[in-house]
Formats: structure tokens, sequence, C-alpha cells
């Protein structure tokens, strides 16, 4: 029996009679799955409960959960109130889940991104669940006059035996709002569990078929302009000056205007990354009409000098950080790299004595990977809807994370924190991207020099071209070995354009006596971030695919290798700061053996393995591919996954194949390259993503099963691909692939993509 | 700016844009039809696809003057209830992820089946190719398509 104190939660249980923004629309639960009986219809209450942040209850037993973080894509707006409904008890078919605005005072960590919804949300939603539950037993008991203990409740009924009262949840709502918090509730058993672990549908499942108004782009009010951006042509790039008059006669057109996102003495976030601090924004009547005005407008462009601002760190203080000059140039970028691989990096780990046996080693085996820049490039464009008058703002927009560009907005405008409402829309995609919300500061700055509510939308080439885009990165692996093929010593050397993707202390660190890693990084003035499992998406395929072919080396299975490894670090580890556990990550690649039949392969398909852990959750794949019509075809993909516990299992292997498509399509065509600064990819015309037709045939995902708490799920999955691909392309054709994107190298050998 | 009579979802409705006005933003902006999806802006993403006399079309491509005297479909008006068979069988495969390409792959889907009932992998492949999901569903969305196809 688990017992949580509800002190660690207290915010959750703040009331507030009013809810911020309103309330936008409620989803339905039942209706995303077949249509309910006149019976099990469950009508709107007239009156509601609340008995904390996350729940209120209607006299008729209607229940309205709160799904605290934004919705991009991940399910959590399905699967953060499935853990609330496990816990309080109820019926999924009586639940109505409407999505939270952003407000730190009721809720904690809204935010979507690393994995960590689920992970992080799982002990809040269950104790916030738990202790409804609790009152409305208490409430009872009260009613009934008998004690707590011997009342049961099941699917939103509340029972004693003994006496032979009943009543639903909706019958004790109104006395058990009126309660004290208990200082401590009891968690259900897990094996008890009847709503997490079954698959429920989307909750905005039927609203999305059917073309409702979900996204920021889609919102309208009365009075409401439209804007559009014009930006700098090139990172390292700033804007000059800059002619209203040739915008200002055209059709819908009402003003332009340029907006600056941050004052002066702002001390900037990790999250307040902005390709261009300064833009012009165009107003006006439609956003046709204004995108057709940005392609009107005269403006000068002049180089960017070297620029510096003030971070704020995290634990206060704050730091300086340097943009550099310069118009930067992916040829360039590849020849620095290329200098930086024959140079000695920064020593992060160094176990035993590396250097000493690879000059016994009567064999090293060297190879260096490269990724290049990657954009986000999801489905809606970034946009926000702003209205700001006087000292009062609503900003409703697409934000991954709101909290951290509150404090961005308020500065910009000047206005507090506090006056600043921001609500929270289902995005249309994310992938980190969102993660950096300056488009909401771009749109507040834009409604406040006009008093009136807009809507700002970045056409696809702003969006494409004014990324935060994943590094480019490059990693060289070193592995000496006897005479008779054993492993002496590993030592890996990674760096990147501005970054490093090393994890030192990830596998095979712990495996190996003599282990060395080495990370370096080159400044840039191209702006960064989270991509979809940050520096593992490209440090998991270039590991994995040197551990294949040492694998082929040491003449070894690719799978009986890691195992080997594995076992290593799990009954003798090297070093201390191994953070990975070994059994668990052993655990996958022994179930993607069973279920992909490793060890009886047909001889017409090429497979490949990989395995990683990151975001706290461990996953193995197998890739295979066949060579069809001169053609490369991903046949089929196994994933095994070790998450924990699942909450909603069909969306979660959803979010799996969706992690796997992924994967393939960047790992086959993924990249962007520049030229004087200037991103030479704007749209999906040159851009190229993985479509229908190159889908994988098949994909299974597999789960092991566990009663550990749930981790992370929708990065995971995506790291490993990159080199199962790659390791089952080499059985296909031949030839290794160390240089990401695929498909140019696959064309050389004249082979069709 | 011009005066167009367009039949939308089976509604007569009056519009007075600029004649290079793309359907896009005839239906998002001035007729609040937002389920119409803007992903490119240049043919290449599927995302505002809708139905012109029956034929899947990218709307932002589409000039107003062009879709006069035509029949114009959108996601909202592809059933009364939702209930259009490829919609159903969306939320039997619990198709979407973050939902956005969905009114456009689905308004492709039903253009395909409207033309051939019984269509083959290599069929839905090509009829669904300029229909790109950053989230990448396209399993579920050919799964979702035969189930379709089983119930017309």
């Amino acid at each position: 029996m688990t017992t949580v104190n509800t002190k660690m939660n207290r915010r959750s249980f703040l009331k507030a009679s009013a809810l911020a923004g309103g309330g936008m629309m409620l989803s339905f639960a039942w209706l995303a799955g077949c249509k309910p009986t006149e019976e099990e219809m469950m009508g709107l209450p007239k009156e509601w409960f609340e008995l904390n942040s996350y729940i209120k209850i209607g006299e008729n037993g209607a229940v309205t959960l709160y799904s605290p973080n934004p919705e991009f894509g991940s399910n959590v707006k399905t699967s953060m109130p499935m853990i609330l409904a496990e816990e309080l008890d109820t019926d999924w078919k009586h639940v109505f889940v409407e999505q939270a605005d952003f407000y730190p005072e009721r809720f904690d960590r809204q935010f979507t991104g690393g994995s960590q919804g689920i992970r992080q949300g799982w002990t809040p939603l269950r104790t916030a669940g738990a202790t409804a539950r609790a009152m409305l037993v208490s409430a009872a008991a009260q009613s009934w006059n008998v004690p707590a203990s011997e009342i049961t409740t099941n699917a939103g009924q509340i029972e004693h035996k003994a006496s032979g009262n009943k009543a639903h949840y909706g019958e004790m709502a109104s006395l058990a709002a009126t309660l004290e918090v208990p200082e401590e509730v009891t968690l259900k058993e897990i094996k008890n569990f009847n709503i997490i672990g079954t698959s429920k549908k989307n909750v905005d499942g039927q609203k999305i078929i059917t073309g409702k108004p979900l996204f920021a782009i889609d919102h309208k009010v009365e009075g409401m302009k439209y804007a559009a951006l014009v930006m700098p042509p090139a990172f390292g790039m700033q804007l000059k000056s800059f002619d209203k008059s040739s915008v200002m006669g055209m059709s819908g057109i009402i003003d332009a205007f340029p907006i600056s996102l941050f004052k002066e003495d702002y001390a900037r976030n990790f999250f307040d990354t902005t390709t261009f601090p300064e833009v012009v924004a165009i107003v006006g009547n439609s956003t046709w009409e204004v995108m057709q005005a940005k392609k009107n407008l005269t403006a000068e462009w002049e180089k960017a000098p070297e620029t510096t601002f003030p971070m704020a760190g995290r634990g206060g203080g704050t730091s300086t950080a340097v943009v550099p000059a310069g118009l930067e140039n992916t040829n360039r970028h590849k020849a620095r790299m290329a200098e930086y691989i024959q140079k000695p990096g920064n020593v992060v780990r160094r176990d035993g004595d590396p250097e000493g046996m690879f000059n016994k080693a009567a064999k090293v085996l060297e190879r260096t990977y490269t990724a290049p820049f990657l954009a986000h490039n999801t489905m809606e464009p970034m946009n926000c809807f702003a209205n700001v008058k006087g000292d009062k703002a609503i900003i409703y927009g697409p934000t991954q994370a709101p909290e951290f560009i509150s404090g961005t907005i308020a500065q910009a405008l000047g206005i507090p924190k506090e006056n600043i409402q921001i609500n929270l829309a289902r995005m249309g995609g994310g992938f980190g991207r969102r993660a950096y919300s300056h488009h909401m500061t771009e749109a507040a700055l834009i409604s406040q020099k006009i008093q009136a509510p807009v809507k700002m939308v970045y056409t696809r080439e702003d969006d494409m071209s004014a990324g935060v885009y994943r590094p480019t990165y490059s990693a060289t692996y070193r592995a000496a070995l006897d005479e008779n093929n054993n492993l002496l010593a590993f030592h890996v050397k990674a760096g990147g354009i501005p970054e490093t993707p090393l994890h030192a202390n990830r596998f095979p660190a712990g495996a190996i006596d003599h282990y060395l890693a080495e990370a370096w990084d080159i400044p840039s003035n191209i702006t960064i971030g989270a991509f979809r499992a940050p520096r593992s998406n490209f440090i998991a395929g270039a590991e994995q695919s040197f551990l294949d072919e040492l694998a082929e080396e040491m003449g070894k299975d690719p799978i009986e290798f890691r195992l080997e490894l594995l076992k290593r670090a799990e009954t003798n580890p090297v070093g201390e700061r191994n953070d990975y556990e070994p059994k668990r990550y052993a655990g996958v690649l022994e179930l993607v053996r069973d279920k992909s039949n490793w060890t009886s392969q047909q001889s017409n398909v090429s497979r490949g393995v990989s395995a990683y852990f990151c975001h706290n959750s461990y996953v193995a794949e197998v890739v295979d591919t066949v060579i069809k019509d001169n053609q490369p075809v991903v046949e089929s993909v196994y994933a095994a996954v070790d998450c924990g516990i699942v909450v909603n299992p069909d969306a979660a292997r959803n979010m799996g194949e969706g992690a796997i498509v992924d994967g393939i399509g960047n790992a086959f065509f993924g990249e962007l390259t520049f030229e004087n600064g200037a991103p030479t990819k704007r749209n999906f015309d040159k851009y190229r993503m993985i479509r229908h037709k190159e889908a994988p045939k098949k994909i299974e995902v597999h789960f092991v099963e566990n009663n550990e708490d749930p981790t992370g799920l929708g990065e995971p999955l995506f790291p490993p691909v990159f080199a199962a691909l790659a390791n089952s392309l080499y059985k296909a054709t031949g030839k290794r692939y160390y240089e990401q994107p695929f498909a140019p190298q696959l064309e050389m050998e004249n082979l069709k993509m | 700016m011009a005066q167009f009579n367009l039949n939308i979802n089976g509604k007569s409705q009056q519009v007075d844009v600029d004649p290079n006005t793309p359907l896009l933003w005839v239906l998002r902006d001035h007729l609040d039809l937002v389920g119409t999806k803007f992903g490119c802006g240049i043919a290449q993403c599927g995302a505002c696809t809708i139905h012109l006399d029956g034929n899947a079309v990218r709307s932002c491509q589409l000039p107003i003057s062009a879709a006069e005297g035509a029949q114009v479909t959108t996601i909202e008006g592809l059933s009364e209830n939702g209930d259009h068979p490829v919609q159903k069988a969306w939320l039997e495969h619990d198709v979407p992820q973050c939902g956005y390409c969905q009114a456009g792959q689905i308004m492709s889907a039903a253009a395909l089946l409207a033309q051939n009932p019984s269509p083959s992998d290599t069929d839905i492949d090509n009829a669904m190719n300029g229909n790109i999901c950053r989230c990448g569903t396209y399993l579920r969305i050919k799964a979702a398509i035969k189930t379709a196809s089983q119930n017309l």
C-alpha cells in the first residue's frame, strides 16, 4: 500500500471559483470512442463542485478533469486525465477533459518536453485523484454516519455494504468540496488499475476529424487583425531600415513597424532562444493580404556585429552570452569540424589507461559519423493570437513551455507578469521547437502597438528559415583490439556546432575497463535548440553503428555482443557514474530479439539492430530492409520498449510508430544547409520529408511489462532508428553509412530514393 | 476586390476579396471554416486539401476565381455528423497525434475512395503521397483507409 503526503503538491489543492480563461472547449472522453447509448450519456450538470485544481464533479456524477500540460501530439491530454480518473476511481464514460490554461498557482510543471510529462506528472496526478476520492468517501461517511474505512468506491459509485447505503459521486460532491484536504491519502495498488493500461481513444479525436477549431492558428475574435513578420534574410544579418510606404498603399494593409523582443538589460532564460530579436511586423485585414505585403516590403539589411547579452543563471546571477558575427556556410562548417576531429577535445571521462591500451593494440578500428542541421518543420507553422489592452494581456498560442515565456512577454510589454494570461492551444506538432516561444512575444508586441487583438502567422518559409534547429554534429569512435580480437579500449570524441552531443556516462561507459570520452564545440550564430531527444538523436546513431561494425570485426552477433558488454556493466561495472541500468537495457535487446525472430532470419531481408537509453527509457529496434525495383524499402520495424507502466497502450504504440517513421525520414532525407548565413531550403519543395511511400510497411512496438513508475516515451524510440536503419542498409548494400542523410549516398549506389 | 459566388458544403456564399486570393484563405479568414489547414502555401504538404467537384485539390494554390461555379467540400462538410466512413475509420484506428494534417489526409482519402472503392497499397501510397504527416501516422492512415473501404 502506498500512502502519499498531500503537502508535497499543495498548490494542486488551491481552489479558484473562476477559472482562468473561462474554459475553452470540453472534450468528451466517451465521444472519441463508440457512440454511447442513451443511458450511457452523461449530460452536463447544473452545477460543478471543485475538489481540487484538476477535478470538478457535477451533481449528476459527471467529472471534469483538467489536463495540465500543453498538448503537441503526445496524447497527454488523454493520458494525464486517465491517471486522475484511475485514482479518483470514476468511470471513464463520465469524464469530460478540459485543457488547463497556464496557471502556475494551480498546477505543477505545465511543460511538454523532455519526455517528462507522464513521468513527472505520475505522483501529483495520482495524488490529486486519490485525494478527491478520499474527500468523497469522507463526505459519504459523514452523511451516513459510518466509518470511512468501511466505505468502498467503484467506477464513480460509493457504497457502505453493512448499512446498504449507496450513492454516486455527484450526490456527495457538494459536501466533499467543503471538506478539509486530507493530510495523507492511499494510492491504488497497481494490480487494481482498471483505466491505466487500457487503451483509451484520443479525447480530441472527434474534433480533429471534423475540423473543429483546436489550434491557435484557428482562433478568431471580433475585431481581430492579422499580422506577418519580415525577418532578416540570413543568420548574421540585422535590420538597418525599412520603407513603410512600400506596403502602406497595398490592399488591406493597416500598419508596418519594427518590434524588438528584448529590453537591453533583460537577462534571458535558457528558452529565450530567438532567431532574430528585431523584425518588421506588417498588420492588415487578412492573412493573405499581409503575406502579399511581406513580399513587397523594401528593407535594408546589414551584417550584425558580434553581440552580447545577459543570460539568467539557473540558480540566480547572470552570465554573458555571445553571438558571433559572420555569415556561415555549410562547407566551412564541415571543414572546421574536420579540423576539430583531428585535435584533442576536452576529456569528460577517462577510465583505466585508454591511451596505453591503444598504443599496444594489435588493431584499431576508427570511424567518424556526421549529421547536418535539421529543421523541426511542425505542420502548423509558428503563430500566436494576442490581445493586449493597456496593462492587460491575453495570449493564446502554441507553446510547450508557457512558464519560460511568461517573464519574457512581461519584460517586452512592460506590464506585470500577473496581468498576462497565457492560454494553451493544442499544437500542430512541437518536437522541441515550441519550447522556444518567441512567437508569443512577437504577437504580444504587435497587439500592444495596435491596441487590438491580432493573429500573427509565420509562412512556411519563415518557419523553416528562422528556426531553432537541431545542431550539426560529428562523432569519432575508436576501438582497440588485441591480436585475438578482444576489445581492449574504447574512445569517443564528439562535438558539434555549437554544442557537443556527447553523454559520457552512457553505455558503453561502464562496460569497458579502458574508456575515454572527449567533447568539443564550435560557436555559431545559427540558433539551435531541443529537437526530439536532443543530442541523443545523433549520438545514438553514431555509437550504435560503430558497435555494429565492431561486433562484425570481432566476429560476434551484434545483439550478443551488446549483451556481453551489458553483462559486464551489470556484474562488475567500471566507474560509478554510469547512468543506465544494464539489466533493463539487456531486457529490451532480449525482447526485440524474440519479437523479431532474430535468430531465424529470412534470407531475402537485410536486418539491422540498435539499442539506446535516454529520457529514462530503454529501447531496442530491429529494422528490415529489402531492395525492391532498385529501391531500398523498409519492410518491417520491431521495437522493444521499457518505459515502465504504460498508461495508454494504443496511443503509446502510435507515438512509437511515429518516432520510428520520423527517424527513418530524417536518416534518409533530413538536412538543412547554409549559404552566406541563409538556409538553402525554405519550404517542402526542397526540404524532403518522409511521405506515405517511404514509411515502413509494418511497425511493431512491444512494451516490457513491469510495475516500474512510467518514464519517457515521446523521444526514446527516435534515436535508435538511425543506426538500426544504417546497419540494415549495410547488410543490403555492403556499404556502411557514416554520413546523414543517407539518401545521397544510396543514390550513388545507383539506388532510387 | 471583387464579388464571388461560391458553393461551399452545399451552401451558397458570397465573398468580396482580391481575385488572386487562394480559396484556403477565403475559407479560413472570411468564412470561418478553419478545418482546412495552412501548411506550406505551395501545394507540397496537403494540409489544405478540399474537394472541388469531388476531386482532391490543394486550396492554397487555387485562386478564388477558379472556385466559382464549382462544388467545394471542406472537412466541415464531408458528413453531417462526422460519420463519413473515412472519419469513422480514423477514430477506430485512433490515427491522429497532433491532428493538424488530418483534415487534409481525410479529404485526400475520401476522394480516393470515391473514385476507387477498393484501393491497393500502391493506389493508397500514390493518392496519399502529397499529404505530409510530420507525426508519422502513415501506417494508421493506410489501415484506416482499408477499414473505410470495407464500410463504404
